[in-house]
């Protein structure tokens, strides 16, 4: 028993006062170090050796790194919006996946808007619809013309499908693997609704071949850098929202409930609001990263709502540590490293790498990379 | 944190008012068919100390639930202070109320420490919004520093709450209730894997407590009944079947047959 409280040790707020200034309650010196070098990395280095050292100097870092770093930031951000309702709320949602792509194809309608007449059929209509002979935009895509409102609907439509969905299953007190598997099945449905020629989203092909974004070539190597600093800035921004939270009070009762339910409502708290709440957070922070992702790898189609992918999702954050913030980051980077490895390397077996991943962490390392780490 | 205007135990206050705090009329609460509780009626007075005995299945957790909105009753009325109806709220409505509940095994938050367990109890705003901006004043400290004491963890605020004793565990919950500063605590079995020491200690507490507040205790432990008992309700299937001091009741033929006799 004790053991158990023990690893759970690194829960939030263990050795942080609530009094401590709010510098000091996020991170220590040595975390504020750690930051700081990332960020000169991500913002200064990464730059110079994409765009100021020559394609042929071994320094030069090329595109298709500064993609996959991208790429992996975006998911990084997912693995810490999972860990808010996963690590330390408890909820362990396989659905997070439907977030991201929500964003993604918020994101992604603008992109085609910004195509314009571009496309095989030259008409102001993306492709899929000149085949599927639509005369007009169907009422989805109003506005989508506009940054700002597929901005908009990026991270209100995830945010409020999570707020309505998640009002209603806590309400009804729907827990523990019964709440995974709705989740399950909700990413599910959404995908074969977005199958759909009718829904008006592409149907199978989803979204591709974009030219522009915000009237810049989406290939263009300062976009690309622009993109990747973006996805950085909200990565880091990501971390440190969560960090707050999770040494707010706010985060002591999601703890709370994690660990006693019944105690936390008994002390007056309402638990539902607390796990809505934090549900909520959780898909638009999946959201920015879905519309973060798009303009950088340049598809979305709905396999990304594939149960699967949201199965894989819950996978990083178990590697690197749930409970853990820089876990779930770590966790993530391993995890999509490996997979851009064995993806290009062995094709035909990512997914039994995946699976034995899975279960050597869940034998061996019940507490993550960083549970490793802190060992010592 | 200081130590010094720290209450003392056994101070109890009196209470000038000698109204009723809670009331159950009639409450019936079955399941499948069983009956938990068959008409059941209780009054506890405001700042009296009730001991609630009775077999295994006589209905003493149910009536617990019923009180603080864990099960809805089939029948029946519960009301807390002037006219609060308990059955219409929920367990968090009921909490703020002022109802204290003190489960039978001890229930706190293992990975938060004993500090931050009195801080989450502690009665505040708890909303989502104020705790996410939540701060804690110098009074606040004084107050989780005066539970601490009474509670016999001064030593141990930083203590992960998980690694504590299990008589330690109980006390942190017991100081996790008076953190709420409830009208009415309940307490399920709250002696349970005490030593003798601490079953005294709790003892005294509780009885410093009465007369400030309400306290309704399950035990099964005789003797801790009876160095705390001024007045005794004994449950039989779902409902009263003695009440009145523990002499009284010991030698109620009926309590007799169904309990205290086996």
């Amino acid at each position: 028993m004790s053991a158990t409280a023990a690893s759970l040790m690194q829960g939030p707020g263990s050795h942080v006062r609530p009094q401590d200034s709010l510098f000091l309650r996020l991170y220590g010196p040595r975390g504020w170090s750690i930051l700081a070098i990332c960020s000169v990395i991500a913002f200064v280095v990464f730059p110079l050796l994409h765009l100021a050292a020559p394609a042929s100097s071994a320094f030069h870092v090329s595109s298709f790194w500064v993609t996959l770093v991208g790429k992996i930031m975006c998911y990084a951000i997912v693995a810490l919006a999972l860990d808010l309702v996963w690590g330390y709320t408890g909820i362990l949602s396989l659905g997070h996946g439907l977030f991201f792509a929500l964003g993604g194809y918020g994101m992604g309608m603008y992109l085609m808007r910004q195509i314009g007449r571009e496309g095989q059929y030259q008409s102001n209509l993306p492709d899929f619809m000149v085949f599927l002979d639509w005369k007009d935009f169907p009422w989805q895509w109003w506005n989508t013309d506009q940054f700002w409102w597929a901005v908009l609907l990026a991270v209100a439509v995830p945010g409020l499908l999570a707020f309505v969905f998640g009002y209603f299953a806590f309400r009804s007190r729907v827990k523990g693997v019964y709440f995974s598997i709705i989740t399950q099945a909700l990413t599910f449905a959404a995908m074969l609704l977005f199958f759909r020629n009718n829904t008006g989203f592409g149907g199978n092909n989803g979204f591709t071949d974009f030219k522009r974004i915000l009237g810049f070539s989406v290939t263009a190597p300062h976009t690309r850098m622009a993109l990747f600093c973006i996805t950085a800035f909200f990565l880091i921004g990501t971390l440190l929202l969560a960090r707050w939270v999770v040494t707010s009070k706010f985060g002591r009762v999601l703890t709370a409930i994690r660990d006693a339910e019944a105690r936390a409502m008994f002390c007056g708290y309402n638990t539902v609001h607390y796990k809505v709440a934090i549900f909520t957070v959780s898909a638009v922070l999946c959201g920015i990263a879905g519309a973060l992702y798009v303009p950088q790898v340049g598809i979305i189609n709905p396999s990304e709502m594939s149960p699967a992918n949201s199965i894989e999702i819950a996978i990083w954050v178990a590697v690197g540590g749930r409970g853990s913030l820089a876990g779930a980051i770590l966790g993530a980077g391993l995890v999509n490293g490996a997979k851009s490895f064995f993806t290009v390397a062995f094709p035909e077996y990512w997914l039994f790498a995946l699976g034995a991943i899975f279960i050597g962490v869940t034998l061996f390392m019940p507490r993550g990379v960083v549970g490793v780490l802190h060992r010592k | 944190m200081k130590a010094t205007d720290l209450p003392e135990l056994g101070a109890a206050g009196t209470v000038a008012e000698h109204g009723v705090v809670l009331y159950l009329d009639g409450i019936s609460v079955s399941f499948d068919g069983f009956k938990a509780l068959n008409s059941l009626s209780l009054a506890i007075d405001a700042g009296e100390l009730r001991c609630v005995i009775g077999p295994n299945g006589a209905g003493k957790t149910t009536m617990m639930d019923v009180i603080t909105g864990k099960t809805r009753p089939d029948e029946g009325r519960a009301v807390f202070g002037q006219s609060t109806d308990l059955t219409r709220l929920s367990e968090a409505e009921i909490a703020h109320a002022g109802i204290g509940r003190k489960f039978q095994k001890p229930t706190i938050f293992e990975p938060l420490t004993v500090f931050e367990n009195l801080e989450l109890a502690m009665k505040a705003d708890k909303t989502v919004r104020a705790t996410l901006f939540s701060r804690l004043s110098g009074e606040d400290g004084d107050r989780i520093a005066s539970t601490l004491a009474m509670v016999g963890l001064r030593e141990a605020p930083d203590r992960v709450a998980g690694l504590l004793s299990h008589g330690q565990k109980q006390w942190l919950e017991i100081g996790m209730l008076l953190m709420q500063e409830p009208k009415l605590l309940l307490l399920d079995e709250p002696v349970a894997g005490m030593s003798d020491h601490e079953t005294e200690r709790t003892a005294e507490l509780f009885v410093s407590l009465a007369g400030t507040r309400s306290l309704v205790v399950v035990e099964h432990d005789m003797a801790f009944i009876e160095s705390i008992a001024r007045k005794v309700t004994v449950l039989h299937e779902g409902s009263v079947i003695a009440e009145g001091p523990m002499e009284q009741v010991k030698n109620d033929p009926r309590v007799i047959e169904v309990y205290l006799g086996r």
